[in-house]
């Protein structure tokens, strides 16, 4: 008999992921070519989100448009609104007060923390963790909401900062508040740690995922944690300082091979770093003192100029481009996203892994749908 | 012997045994809802009732309510015969298990032998359902669920087999009479971690929650059901969760005996084993709030380059004993001993460098 060697003949099948699945973040689609579980192309396909954030800005006066930041970034509100007013003080000239520079800085990094405690949550529910890990994330951010509740009077949209300062002061307990939230929230970040780092089933699923050398990463227009995962130690508080960071002392952590472990270890460390930098913000702040520049116009008409403002963001560099014509209504505002830019590198990190890793790698992005279409 | 003609006799106690199943389906469902809750720092239910304790209760009437609802493109019979495929088998396996040394619906001689044979039965409910959805989720967990039970069957059965070695009868009645004065756990280490490992496999809990992975392909088979024929999956869940839960407290934890070997009746018996089998439900309740879930191919070079070799070590320690007749110290010294050698190597292993892939990892084929 003769056995004849025949190779057996499989089908490439698409599997489309999104905009309705629980993997996405939101309303994100990935088309997936997998060959069995092996994931051979991917087309992320986005603008499900889309509301033309941008444009919009264009028709509202300085003030109105700095809710489009919040919307836009909903995550980090009070990184993106930093972003938003530096660029526009830089526009005018303006002086900030000592007292709102140091209020930004703590309700910023607090935003961080609170933005990186939603990515370990979701990035757990990725990894399959039944929920707990989710739960243990949410409880310390739940608690920052709350602070930022009673400080600007919502939960997501703040609208907290103006341009020249804040909108009011913050109330009496705010500096007690904050130390003992920032105790919590180390106690928090350690219990994130013990539950996932040591992992051995976290370990096997992580390492070796997704890799990204620190050439590729720049190439890609990489930045924020992504960036340093792949051992690039570039940090735009420590790079280009803007409000107080130069005084401030903090450490930038770095990955070394830009796997997904390394992300979720940069994004562990950088949570510790901002609570060290809240706790030196507490200490310098001064008691009282003005919180809005002094003679500032109700409207305001910035000269005629350009400005582009980056800021680091809890997902990379977040910049804002703005034109102006003297008039009191931006001529062009321009929103650099840096979810943006990482969603472009997912088709070449996905390609060759696992169907399951692609998933993870996605998490890992840490993205924000409104931000990546504004 | 519950009524003096045989067929009515085993009519009741099957009846008893579908009630009890309903039963503790109704109660795990409230208690994993409750453990995980508290895990969470959550109340879970605690609306319906007490505690919620009616809550399983409100949630079957939801869904025997619901419309049954079937996609167009499904292949019929397939797709509504697959719920009872995966239910049947875990009915199946609750028959013979002997809950005290009297209470039992059939003692079978080859009790344990059937219990597995049955139990890798309800993988064909998912291989059905995920074909006869028609989509591709469906698809690829009832895939995943086909691989993943060659990989833990395997390690499972000879896990068990090192018991059946020692105890020289398949019979579980008998298992756990040698157990009297000490359970095998003792004895055995390496086989009940092993035994663990694969029970989670089968059950398809956290981390082996694969073919259902609830981030990737949305709950896998099931993911076309809803209504009354969704439930039956549920139920064949939680119901092979029992039943293993069980058959590891006969087998490894020494059954309705007391530790030291006194005799004890039978309403202490019944509280034992179930406390013993509490005791296993409790952990896999633990686990899988916990742990992260792992991916198809480490699942599987995991049950073939850990487990099973490791369950051939187990084989061949309780050989040893056997033919030289050691005493039973040696054999838990040597199996403990293994078994801290198994832990040690998944511990290094986990934590071994991984080499830079080369980049991009495979050429893109296309979208077209």
């Amino acid at each position: 008999m003769i056995i004849e060697e025949r190779e057996l003949e499989t089908i490439d099948v698409y599997v489309n992921v999104g905009p309705q699945h629980p993997a996405t973040h939101g309303v994100f689609r990935m088309v997936l070519r997998v060959d069995g579980e092996l994931v051979v192309d991917l087309e992320p396909v986005i603008g499900y989100l889309h509301r033309g954030a941008e444009k919009l800005s264009e028709n509202c006066d300085y003030r109105q448009a700095l809710a489009f930041q919040d919307r836009t970034e909903y995550l980090a509100q009070f990184n993106a609104e930093l972003c938003y007013v530096i660029a526009v003080e830089k526009l005018m000239g303006l002086e900030v007060p000592e007292r709102a520079e140091y209020i930004r800085v703590i309700l910023t990094e607090l935003n961080r923390i609170a933005s990186h405690l939603m990515f370990m949550g979701a990035f757990s529910a990725d990894l399959g963790v039944f929920g707990t890990l989710f739960m243990y994330a949410f409880r310390e951010r739940e608690r920052m909401l709350d602070l930022f509740e009673e400080i600007s009077g919502d939960r997501m949209m703040y609208s907290y900062f103006r341009v020249g300062g804040l909108a009011w002061d913050v109330p009496e307990n705010f500096v007690e508040r904050t130390r003992w939230m920032v105790k919590e929230a180390r106690q928090g970040i350690a219990d994130i740690d013990g539950l996932l780092t040591e992992n051995e089933v976290f370990l096997a699923r992580t390492r070796g995922i997704g890799t990204i050398t620190a050439e590729q990463a720049i190439d890609w227009g990489f930045s924020g944690p992504m960036l340093r995962a792949s051992g690039v130690r570039h940090d735009l508080r420590r790079a280009e300082p803007y409000s107080i960071y130069d005084r401030l002392e903090f450490d930038i952590p770095v990955g070394d091979r830009g796997d997904v472990y390394d992300r979720y270890m940069v994004r562990l460390e950088e949570m510790r770093q901002s609570a060290r930098i809240i706790d030196q913000c507490l200490d310098q702040m001064p008691e009282d003192g003005p919180i809005v520049a002094p003679d500032l116009k109700r409207v305001l008409r910035p000269p005629a100029g350009e400005v582009y403002m980056r800021a680091e963001n809890p997902r990379g560099e977040y910049g804002i481009y703005l034109v102006s014509k003297g008039a009191d209504k931006p001529y062009r505002l321009k929103i650099r996203s840096p979810s943006f830019c990482h969603l472009a590198a997912l088709r070449d990190m996905t390609i060759g892994h696992y169907l399951a890793d692609a998933v993870l790698i996605l998490g890992s992005v840490d993205i924000v749908l409104c931000e990546v279409d504004r | 012997m519950i009524a003096d003609n045989p067929w009515i006799d085993a009519a009741v106690r099957t009846l008893l045994v579908a009630l009890l199943a309903i039963l503790v389906v109704l109660i795990l469902i409230w208690l994993e809802r409750k453990v995980a809750g508290r895990m969470q720092m959550r109340l879970g239910p605690m609306v319906t009732g007490p505690y919620g304790i009616m809550q399983s209760v409100a949630d079957a009437i939801k869904l025997l309510t619901k419309e049954d609802l079937r996609p167009a493109t499904a292949d019929r019979w397939v797709f509504e015969l697959a719920p009872f495929a995966a239910f049947v088998p875990s009915l199946l396996a609750l028959i013979s298990l002997p809950f005290t040394a009297h209470l039992f619906v059939r003692n079978l001689e080859l009790g344990l032998f059937y219990i597995v044979a049955v139990s890798g039965l309800s993988t064909v409910g998912l291989l059905m359902a995920g074909w006869g959805s028609a989509n591709k989720y469906a698809l690829l967990g009832a895939v995943r669920a086909a691989a993943q039970l060659i990989s833990y069957e395997i390690p499972l059965v000879l896990a068990i087999l090192a018991v059946a070695m020692v105890s020289g009868t398949l019979n579980l009645v008998e298992i756990v009479n040698e157990q009297g004065r000490v359970p095998y756990i003792v004895w055995q280490p390496l086989g009940f971690a092993i035994f663990l490992i694969a029970t989670l496999a089968e059950l398809r809990r956290n981390p082996f929650d694969i073919p259902m992975a609830e981030s990737e392909i949305i709950g896998g088979p099931v993911i076309e059901y809803s209504g009354i024929r969704w439930s039956m999956f549920f139920l064949a869940e939680y119901v092979n969760v029992f039943v293993l839960s069980v058959l590891g407290s006969l087998v490894f934890l020494g059954g309705w005996n007391w530790p030291l070997g006194n005799e004890v009746g039978w309403p202490l018996q019944v509280v034992l084993i179930l406390l013993k089998t509490s005791a296993m439900l409790l952990l896999f309740m633990w686990l899988r709030s916990t742990l992260p879930r792992l991916r198809i191919d480490q699942l599987m070079s995991f049950c073939w380059q850990v487990l099973l070799p490791f369950a051939f070590v187990a084989i061949i320690l309780n050989g040893l004993v056997l033919v030289y007749e050691w005493p039973d110290v040696v054999l838990g010294l040597l199996s403990g001993f293994a078994a801290l050698v198994a832990g040690a190597l998944v511990y290094r292993g986990s934590r071994r460098a991984v080499p830079t892939p080369r980049w991009p990892l495979a050429p893109a084929r296309g979208i077209d």
